[in-house]
Order: C-alpha cells, then structure tokens, then sequence
C-alpha cells in the first residue's frame, strides 16, 4: 500500500470508530421501547393512525389508552409528551394507564403524543438519553426524549413556518412543535398530521374535556400553572382554588391568549367542543443558567444557580434547598387532572366522568413516583404494551 | 415520506459522493482528508436514518 493510502485508511478507521461511539448510542435509543402495564380499567388500545390513516406505520403514530367506564359518561383525553423532554406528563400518563378504573364515562390516555420527539434528543445541550425511576421491582428507565420530532421523522424545516390555517408566521423549528401544529391538517406535515388525529377524535368521539400536561422552566412566568380559553376559565379557576384549598399546592390560571396560535389550549376550543387545559408543572432541568444536565436534576430539580437566582426574586416559583422533586410534579398534575374531572362533572351530571385508582398529589409526595408503576416482568404478555 | 424529505435525501447522497470524491482525489494534505471526513460523518448518519 502507498503511503498515502496507509495514512486514508487510518483516518477513515478512526473516522469509523467515531461514527459507531457517537451514533450507536443514539440508534439505541431511538429504538429502545418502553413496557407499559395496561392496568385493570383498560379497555382498548387504538392509534391515531385511525383518524389519520397515513400515519400509519410511522413513528409518529401514537397510541390511545381507552378505559371505558361500566356506566356511560363523558369522555376525557389526557394527552403527555407533546413535548418529550418534559417526563412529569409521561410518568403521569403512565401511572393512570397502569392504576385507573373507570366507573363512569371514558377516559382516554395518550401517553406519547409526539411519539417520534420521544425518540429524539438535543446532544448540544447534554441531555442525558435515560432516566431511572426507582421502583419496588427495580428501576423502570424511560427514554428522555427532545421537545422536537426527530429530523428523521420530518425534515427538512422550513425558513419560517406558516402556521395552517391562520397563516402566523411562527419560527422554522416550530414546525417540529406539537404544540404550535394544532389544528392541523390531514395532508399537512407530519406533526400536522398527528394534532389533526388528536383533533378528528375529539370531533368524532365527542370528547367533553382534553388535558395536555407539560413541564416548563421555573424562570418562564407560564409555570405552575393551569392555561384555559375563556370557555374553559371556570373550571380551571375552581379547580385552582380547590387544590390549594384542600391539597396546598398553588397552581395558577393563565389565560389562553386569543391571538397566538398553534397551540393546544387556543386551538381544540376554537375547533372543536371540547374544553382544553394546559397544565404546567415546573421543571428546573430545562432552565438555562443551571449545572449540567445530569439525571439527579431531571428529578430531584435541586440546583445552586436557581436557588440564587431564587432568592434575589428572579423565579417565577417558590423554590429552596429541597429543589423541585419530580413525586410532587407528577403529583400536581395527577391532582389537577382529576380535579378538572371532578369540577366538569360536578357541573355537567347528564356528561359526568368518574374514575378511581389514580393516586393524589400527597400520595406521590408520600410514596414516590415508582410506587404506581407495575413489573411488566410479572404481568400478562397481552397486557404489556410497548412505548 | 414527503417528495421533499427524498430530495433532501438524495442532496445530501450527492454532497457526500462530492466529498468521498474529493478525499479520494487529496493526495498530499492529511489536514484536508481529516476535515473532508469530518464534514461526511453527519451527511453519512442522516442517510443510514441514525441522526
Ligand atoms: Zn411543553
């Protein structure tokens, strides 16, 4: 061999070496599946590729979790993972699907509504690619996923989404966003496809209530808090007042700005009947002056620059030495979800939803997140799902 | 998949044939084959769908 040719096959061996360190990691993660036990109150799984068939066999098309009540009710859908880096929302999805019974209505659950930014992640900005909740079985590792589908899935971005069908001009990686994609079209692209599933279930199903849960930055002043249009105001005020009343957390009512489009709580009212919530429950992790983004703080939400910034009045959030632990993020928005159940029926008897199983917010605080979580290992095959 | 997503596809196939060319063609500076694989590592993992 010449030299030359010595010297390119040592730099394309390395280069090789590389590719495999720095992609296998991410390949296994975009395939790596996680079980979900469906519990005693599941009573179909459907996907959305059902209302929007060109979904299918993608990776974007997520599934539906129905728990069909004895009685007949109204109907909720609890959406997570709308943006995949926000884990308080799929934990709690997980944990109604593993542990509700319904005894009137229909709740619906979709654990990974973006389930192809499930798959993806932001190496940039150091995400760990893994988490682990402790269980009494064993550690139940879920995937950290990224706020935006992945390239792989929709690509290329646009210089500016145009959002459909108000035309606002939004930023390019929006398109990406499942939430700026709301309403949606059934020929748009893909994540447009998918809220447009989710908007033609609504619509065909007659859904009463849709609760999209999420995580944001404690420095974000639209943080622990629960965001309603006008026609969803009430009930959010006194599911507010309820909570801090009876389970002494604060959680806030954001009004869904009229003219801001693309997003769950501005569009399934406007294009449907059902009534939308937004839950927002803080997440440390995703604010920007903070350590590095190890999986303790994804958790425990305990960390010195915010506790700084907290004292000199610059968080939008209570917060001390005790961080902002994960148990009483999914606690919140299992609490408000179910409050939000409650006030509905209260006021709408002929459409009312009642559901048992599901833990409060002082359980979790008490318990721990992995307490809800069943042993796929000693559950049913045809009970477990794959996420 | 989108008609655009399978011309971004074969852009980006095209990109990385221009550039295994001119590694290829690089005779003399080991400076210019290590950036010309490099800028290929990123086109290569788009197109095996790892990233
Ligand atoms: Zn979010």
């Amino acid at each position: 061999m010449s030299r030359e040719w010595t010297i390119k096959s040592a730099l394309i061996a390395i280069a090789a070496v590389l590719m495999i360190l720095g992609g296998a990691p991410l390949y296994k993660h975009r395939h790596y599946e996680v079980p979900v036990v469906a519990g005693p109150g599941v009573t179909s799984v459907i996907k959305l590729s059902e209302f929007v068939p060109s979904l299918k066999g993608s990776m974007a098309d997520a599934d539906v979790f129905v728990l069909e009540g004895k009685e007949p009710g109204g109907k909720v859908l609890v959406m997570a993972n709308t943006h995949a880096n926000e884990p308080a929302g799929l934990l709690t999805a997980v944990i109604m699907i593993e542990n509700a019974v319904v005894e009137k209505g229909t709740l619906m659950v979709i654990p990974e509504f973006n389930a192809s930014a499930g798959r993806n992640t932001r190496p940039g900005d150091g995400y760990p690619l893994y988490y682990d909740i402790p269980t009494e079985w064993g550690a139940k590792r879920f995937r950290m996923g990224n706020r935006d589908t992945s390239p792989l899935d929709q690509w290329p971005d646009p210089d500016v989404y145009i959002h459909y069908p108000d035309k606002q001009l939004l930023s390019f990686i929006d398109v990406r966003n499942t939430n700026r994609t709301w309403p949606g079209r059934p020929n748009g692209p893909l994540m447009e496809k998918v809220t447009f599933a989710a908007m033609e279930m609504m619509r065909k199903d007659r859904l009463n209530i849709a609760i999209d849960m999420h995580g944001a930055e404690t420095m974000f002043p639209v943080t622990n808090c629960i965001v309603a249009p006008q026609k969803s105001a009430k009930i959010a005020t006194l599911v507010s007042m309820t909570v801090k009343a009876m389970e002494g957390f604060d959680n806030h009512v954001e009004p869904s700005p009229p003219n801001f489009h693309g997003l769950s709580h501005r569009e399934i009212g406007d294009f449907s009947d059902t009534l939308p919530f937004l839950l927002e429950a803080p997440i440390p992790f995703l604010d920007q002056p903070t350590g590095p983004k190890t999986v303790k703080l994804l958790l425990d939400g305990k960390d010195p620059f915010l506790l700084s910034l907290s004292k000199k009045k610059k968080l939008f959030v209570p917060y001390d030495e005790n961080g902002w632990p994960i148990e009483k993020r999914v606690g919140q928005h299992c609490s408000v979800a179910l409050e939000i159940i409650r006030q509905y029926s209260k006021k709408n008897p002929d459409t009312a939803i009642r559901i048992s199983g599901i833990p409060r917010y002082a359980d979790l605080v008490k318990n721990g997140v992995g307490r809800y979580f069943h042993d796929p290992a000693k559950a049913e095959k045809k009970s477990v799902y794959y996420e | 998949m989108g008609v655009i997503m399978i011309l971004y596809y074969l852009i980006c196939a095209y990109i990385l044939g221009l550039l295994a060319w001119d590694f290829v063609r690089e005779k003399k500076s080991v400076n210019d084959m290590i950036l010309y694989l490099l800028v290929l590592i990123p086109l290569l993992l788009r197109i095996l769908r790892i990233k």
